[in-house]
């Protein structure tokens, strides 16, 4: 096996893991609030669909990564509004999510798709060369580091971006003391004089916001710029699972997103001379490992590996 | 609070409860009189027909779906019916939600029903025995119980083969990348069509053959083109539903043989050609013939001189003379002279697959679970 092949499987393996890297971030950070939102499948596809209907019609890539976000951002808003306001279930109010971004995100490509003869969309080639892997003078062309470091999409950068300010921010930052606080004990938080209700919204909408920019990626990245039905087809749960795989901790969600890629593209790449095993138990293997992950934190009980004590437990002032 | 948000829900629920309720109308008893077994179908004023089909994919998803969706609109285009004629739903996956869909189905009126995927064989094998005056056509199995359910697929392989000089003549690097869904007959048989069409103008080309486990998701399906890139192809073909293996080679700067439609809109760099269904003729035919009522439970199993399988039009990407080449071939095939499977053929293990002078019929490219000699399992 020669070492171009390894450099390509771990390009790969990066490409594969940015999506569910961007919208974990989001999803930890959520959690974090003491807000389970399961709809993380459907923000990614409203931010698909939102993104590529106004990238389609307006041609502008920042047109377009602000619908995307800001499409995930209001989706969340939606559930923070049942969930934080109105007290719904949030495990059923996310669910409904899902499903609802997934009809909607189908619903929008097809009116779309509708409206072209051959029943095709593809975004404009201008638009989509801003999303091409970059390419930097010098260090782009380096023989190996190139290739490695300086050759990725300008997502895969921004994803980094993000968990280490997310990471810096709610270890490094008295606001993320705060967020920590009102994810694990919203009426001592509230006690305190924290503003639990505008921390709980604020996360989510940045949860759904993170989940929305994945879906940007999905559309421009996974799909090349052609309007694809069922374009997520599962990576929001995988999130969902890379969450507590990594802990809850932004950084680990890094290494956590690389490992979960791998898993996703490692059946195309081990040579199968060497390593025959089923097919089938690839697709598995990313909740297999979280599985085990859980086991083990739960074996260790672990306080730092732990979800936040009010995750799914909705905050009500009047009961206190 | 708390208490008054439960009985918020409560009423919604009840309310919407009552709302969905309000659509299962019951189904309109079966018009009386006529008898198929006996008399045959009715014929049936064509302002009065209904026409059915559930698909397993998108309408939009430029693959097998959208390939039967093209040939529903140009049946309904040619035969003059309007919008609300024809029924189409989408996304019926192949457990109970296809008896559901066939009964919603049924309870609309439609006096024909069609269905696009293998799964959905056995639910309309039993409707069709509840509902006989209603005709059910599915594609891809092999039922037929002789009086109102029959089955039609077609010769797929022979444009594989076509689409296989294509890939053939133009690969450099001898390797041809090619992702399937299943290591299942279907999926495999097509794959040795393509490889003894490579075969038959380049001996030293290797297929890499690569498995999914999914019909449709992008995101794999892509992966999976980019590891054969990454493994030294310069052409991917593929037995997927979506287009994300031709948009990984286009990404990649070199080539593409596409599947079920003429994909070349959605990779112009990349695209040679692609084996293609077409099924305007059998929609309308099946349809008139209900019309009419002259319909029979008759299997119909389509090939390259019907029309109903083709090569995409060639682009401007193929290497030079394969215009020629595929000619010949596609002749000699829709002369009969020319048979995908027709011995010597030696498997990828070394054992002979089919032997000299035979050729291999329906039965067992439908069994077939061994690989080609120049195919390579990833």
């Amino acid at each position: 096996m020669d070492l171009n092949y390894l450099i390509s499987f771990i390009y790969a393996v990066i490409v594969a893991g940015t999506p569910l890297l961007l919208a974990t971030l989001g999803e930890i950070i959520t959690q974090k609030a003491g807000n389970l939102n399961l709809g993380v499948e459907g923000m990614m596809y409203i931010g698909v669909a939102s993104g590529f209907a106004v990238a389609y019609y307006t041609k502008n890539p920042i047109f377009f990564i602000l619908a995307a976000i800001l499409s995930g951002a209001l989706a969340a808003f939606l559930y923070a509004l049942l969930t934080v306001t109105l007290k719904a279930n949030q495990t059923v109010t996310g669910l409904a999510l899902s499903i609802f971004g997934t009809g909607f995100a189908n619903f929008v490509g097809e009116t779309i798709t509708n409206t072209s003869p051959t029943r095709t969309a593809v975004l404009d080639g201008k638009l989509m060369s801003y999303f091409k892997p970059i390419n930097i003078p010098l260090l782009s062309d380096l023989p190996i580091l190139g290739r490695l470091l300086f050759q990725y999409n300008i997502f895969v950068y921004l994803a980094v971006l993000i968990a280490l300010v997310t990471g810096y921010f709610l270890f490094n930052d008295i606001r993320g003391l705060n967020l920590r606080a009102v994810g694990e004990n919203a009426a001592a938080a509230d006690a305190s004089g924290i503003d639990v209700f505008k921390y709980k919204y604020l996360a989510i909408c940045f949860g759904g916001a993170l989940s929305g920019l994945a879906g940007a990626y999905i559309s421009v990245i996974t799909a090349g710029g052609t309007w694809t039905a069922n374009s997520v087809s599962g990576l929001g749960w995988i999130s969902v699972a890379l969450v507590i795989f990594a802990g809850w901790n932004p950084y680990k969600a890094i290494f956590g997103s690389a490992i979960f890629g791998a898993l996703r593209v490692l059946r195309f790449y081990l040579p199968r001379q060497s390593f025959n095993l089923p097919n089938s138990l690839y697709g598995a293997l990313p909740f297999l490992v979280t599985a085990l992950v859980i086991i083990f934190t739960s074996i260790f009980n672990s306080k730092e590996i732990q979800q936040p004590a009010g995750c799914g437990v909705n905050y009500d002032r009047e009961e206190r | 609070m708390k208490k008054m948000s439960k009985w918020l829900i409560l009423a919604l629920v009840l309310v919407s409860a009552l709302v969905f309720s309000g659509c299962n109308q019951p189904a309109p008893a079966p018009a009386p009189g006529s008898d198929p077994e006996t008399e045959g179908f009715q014929p049936v004023a064509k302002e009065d027909l209904k026409v059915g089909i559930i698909y397993i994919g998108s309408a939009t998803d430029k693959g097998w779906t959208y390939s039967h969706d093209q040939g529903m609109l140009a049946m309904q285009e040619s035969l003059g019916l309007e919008e609300n004629q024809v029924i189409k739903k989408e996304f019926i996956d192949e457990d109970s939600s296809c008896e559901t869909a066939l009964r919603e189905l049924v309870e609309a009126g439609c006096q024909v029903i069609f269905g696009n995927s293998w799964g959905y064989m056995d639910y309309m094998e039993e409707m069709a025995e509840e509902y006989p005056e209603i005709i059910f056509s599915h594609c891809s199995g092999y039922k037929n119980n002789g009086i109102n359910f029959n089955n039609y697929f077609g010769a797929i392989n022979d444009a594989r083969y076509l689409s296989g000089i294509a890939a053939g003549l133009k690969t450099e690097t001898n390797k041809i990348g090619y992702v399937g869904a299943y290591k299942n007959p279907e999926v495999i048989s097509g794959a040795n069509a393509f490889a003894l069409g490579v075969a038959s103008v380049n001996p030293d080309a290797e297929i890499l053959f690569t498995e999914t486990q999914t019909w449709f998701d992008p995101d794999l399906e892509k992966s999976a083109a980019i590891s054969l890139l990454d493994k030294g192809c310069d052409i991917i073909a593929q037995h997927q539903d979506t287009t994300m293996p031709q948009i990984a080679a286009q990404e990649r700067g070199v080539f593409s043989v596409g599947y079920h439609v003429d994909m070349a809109e959605d990779a112009p760099q990349a695209h040679l050609t692609a084996p293609v269904w077409d099924w305007t003729g059998y929609y309308t035919d099946t349809v008139e013939k209900v019309i009419e009522g002259t319909w029979e439970p008759i299997n119909y199993f389509g090939d390259m001189a019907d029309g109903l399988v083709d090569l995409s039009p060639l682009t401007e990407n193929v290497a030079e003379g394969t215009e020629e080449a595929v000619k010949a071939a596609k002749d000699q095939m829709v002369a009969g002279e020319l048979k995908v499977f027709a011995g010597p053929i030696l498997d990828n293990e070394g054992n002979v697959a089919v032997e000299e002078g035979l050729v291999l019929d329906r039965e067992d490219v439908d069994s077939m679970m061994w690989f080609a000699f120049n195919i390579l399992v990833q």
